[in-house]
């Protein structure tokens, strides 16, 4: 039995200016069944789109494909007017899944320099970052010693130390309290207000004004 | 890249990354073969390098099923794969095989000689396996890349890592212990399959991270 479903995007076309992520009648697939078609949108600077729908609806197989890391079924996702810095969506994206991508035998510190290093594009100082995720101070504790809310803080600021225009979240409240969910819903905003891209699956509200609303898995059959 | 290798030599050497285990596996197999073989001093001093190699080369097998797998449980390996246009993938499986190598093989040469006191092998004996040892085994660590990138989803891979890695790693022995005996006994010759050793190592060290990247690439779900 196929979950197809067909989606809209509510809200009008964006200005064509900038940077603009799009997906054509996106369709993906997990072990041979196919799991969402016709999937279309496109998100333009400073703009978010909530992927919202119930277990199994595909979006973090959605997510993983606008990502790169499994192949589209049918369909194409691309980015436009990324120029030379950002030349394609993986390139140009922090994604943040199920998993912290976190060592747990290395202090918050160490954890957050390393995806710093690595990713390149320094953003903000980790002591800042930490701060924004409301954790001062606690960057010298190991990171298997927190808890799981504060996990998944250290988590968020890792989308702060390097900047990247487009955010890929899969359920990023997952685990959060109600004031870092209203911390982290700032966060998103600010980084829309600076030209960012976000796309978010989740089934909680995310608190994310003014975002377009994609509803995966309504017309099952 | 050198932030990727100072993580990867952090975690090798901390609580849980295994490198102690590998020393300490190295000390028993090495140790139990007189009781073995028996009180026989010149048999001992004649299948030292040989026991030495094996020993090596079993235990620096140990670690290398976790070299992509706890990567990908902890979502790290997401963004790295991710990272493909900043950091070629190929490049980071290089640079984790030299940090594996630096954490948990390159203890096992420096305990070499002192084990080879335990198999009555003579300073020269000692001197030419630990050499050996030294050119040899960075080529098992990016053999067993591969073997690593191929198990990486797999829950158990531990033995099926070595089972696949250990034919491939045949030649190194080969050429390692002969380099050994060639260095002691007198009409055998050293050079050449030393320099065939050194030529395995790099030859694998371009091979083998390509290969890993491919799989990773391929396996990512």
């Amino acid at each position: 039995m196929n979950l197809l479903h067909r989606t809209g995007w509510s809200g009008a076309a964006g200005e064509l200016e900038g940077m603009r992520l799009i997906a054509e009648n996106l369709a993906g697939e997990r072990g041979g069944e196919p799991v969402f078609s016709d999937v279309s949108f496109a998100i333009g600077e400073g703009e978010g789109l909530v992927v919202t729908g119930p277990n199994g609806a595909g979006k973090s197989t959605l997510l993983r494909i606008v990502a790169g890391l499994l192949p589209a079924s049918g369909g194409l996702i691309r980015l436009d007017g990324g120029g030379e810095q950002w030349p394609d969506i993986a390139s140009a994206c922090h994604y943040l899944g199920h998993a912290n991508a976190m060592k747990t035998a290395l202090s918050v510190d160490e954890n957050l320099h390393f995806w710093q290093d690595f990713a390149g594009e320094p953003h903000l100082p980790i002591d800042e970052a930490l701060d924004m995720v409301g954790l001062p101070q606690i960057g010298h504790l190991p990171y298997g010693y927190l808890s799981t809310g504060q996990k998944r803080r250290i988590a968020i600021a890792r989308l702060l130390v390097s900047y990247r225009p487009v955010w890929l979240l899969d359920e990023p409240t997952a685990g959060l309290d109600k004031a870092s969910e209203g911390q982290f819903a700032a966060l998103m905003r600010a980084h829309l207000e600076d030209g960012g891209i976000i796309l978010a699956a989740t089934h909680l509200p995310l608190g994310l004004e003014g975002a377009k609303a994609l509803k995966m898995g309504e017309h099952r059959e | 890249m050198l932030a990727l290798f100072v993580r990867d030599l952090r975690l090798g050497i901390r609580a849980g990354g295994g490198a102690l285990v590998g020393i300490l596996f190295f000390l028993a197999v090495v140790a139990v073969v007189p009781f073995g073989v028996g009180p026989d001093l010149n048999l001992l001093a004649r299948i030292g390098p040989a026991i030495l190699w094996i020993g090596a080369l079993l235990a620096s097998l140990l670690g290398l099923d976790r070299l992509f797998q706890a990567e990908r449980e902890d979502g790290a390996l997401d963004v790295i794969l991710l990272a493909e246009g900043r950091h070629m993938l190929a490049l980071s499986v290089f640079v984790k095989c030299l940090a594996h190598w630096t954490a948990a093989v390159l203890p096992l040469v420096v305990a070499s000689p002192l084990l080879g006191l335990f198999m009555n092998m003579d300073p020269l004996g000692i001197g030419a396996t630990t050499l050996t040892l030294l050119v040899g085994t960075p080529a098992i660590a990016f053999i067993g890349a591969v073997g690593a990138a191929v198990a990486v989803a797999l829950p158990r891979g531990g033995l099926l890592v070595s089972v696949l890695v250990l034919p491939l790693t045949i030649p190194v022995l080969i050429f390692g212990v002969s380099a050994a005996y060639g260095a002691v006994n007198d009409p055998d010759p050293f050079l050449p399959p030393f320099l065939i050793l050194a030529a395995l190592t790099l030859f694998f060290a371009v091979i083998g991270p390509f290969a890993a990247a491919l799989a990773l690439k391929g396996g990512s779900d």
